[in-house]
């Protein structure tokens, strides 16, 4: 692809939390329906993204049953830009600060991701077109 | 023990969680047997505004099916006799006018919110 660019993120926020979120994995689709390399490092508690206990549940407020809910769940948004990337030629090599990992114990993850550290993620800026990093605030 | 929850964080983590955590609190909590009134102040007075809506999220082939609705959220707090307030300084600042917004939303001034505050038994900060 004439066009193709390799985009870093750097993401903090843990789930369900904000709606920087949200922004981040969609801008992360974006990229990946143009099959763009696309290379994620998740710091702090950004890498329970891709937790692989993250589970679906009823809501009674909401008067519905755990399949009328279909909650979202931030593992599968990763699973699901992960597929998207190869489908169009791309790939998304998503890291978890190794360190941030083991603070929170959130070692299970969702096939695809890997640990690393900082030096990761300066090696996916420096080796590509740009980088967005999306703070906590 | 009636509490007055002052909600101004707005927006947060609304399309992951399908609703307002605090909204969805409040809701829960009126099942529980609270006594609590409600006062949307900042951003959260975008909550009652009729008009809103959320097309459905896609994250690659992940579609979601359940968008969150803030304004029916709060019509359903003021259905179960909750009272339901919007700081009407808050409102002007953003530009909504009355007729834009959902039916049963008590106006509050800023200035007013003191003495709403003393008719509560306690005041919680969302």
């Amino acid at each position: 692809m004439k066009d193709k660019k390799t985009l870093t993120f750097m993401l903090m926020d843990a789930p369900f939390e904000n709606a920087r979120t949200t922004t981040a994995m969609r801008l992360i689709d974006i990229a990946a329906r143009r099959g763009y390399d696309i290379n994620v490092f998740a710091y702090e508690g950004a890498v329970y993204l891709p937790f692989a206990a993250q589970k679906q549940h009823a809501n009674a407020v909401h008067g519905h049953d755990v399949v009328q809910e279909d909650h979202p769940l931030p593992r599968e948004w990763v699973e699901a830009v992960v597929q998207e990337a190869a489908k169009n030629g791309g790939r998304v090599d998503w890291v978890n600060c190794g360190l941030c990992v083991d603070e929170r114990g959130a070692v299970d993850t969702v096939a695809g991701v890997r640990r690393g550290s900082p030096a990761d993620f300066w090696k996916m800026a420096t080796s590509s077109d740009n980088t967005l990093v999306i703070a906590t605030k | 023990m009636k509490t007055l929850n002052i909600i101004e964080t707005a927006y947060r983590a609304t399309l992951e969680e399908q609703d307002d955590p605090v909204l969805w609190i409040m809701h829960a909590l009126k099942g529980a047997g609270a006594e609590q009134g409600v006062v949307l102040r900042a951003n959260a007075v975008n909550y009652t505004v009729k008009a809103q809506g959320v097309p459905p999220l896609a994250i690659g082939a992940r579609r979601q099916q359940q968008g969150p609705r803030l304004a029916e959220a709060v019509s359903g707090l003021i259905g179960k006799g909750v009272e339901v307030y919007a700081v009407s300084d808050d409102l002007t600042e953003r530009g909504l006018q009355s007729e834009e917004l959902i039916d049963g939303i008590k106006m509050v001034r800023k200035a007013d919110l003191p003495a709403l505050c003393g008719g509560y038994d306690q005041v919680w900060h969302w």
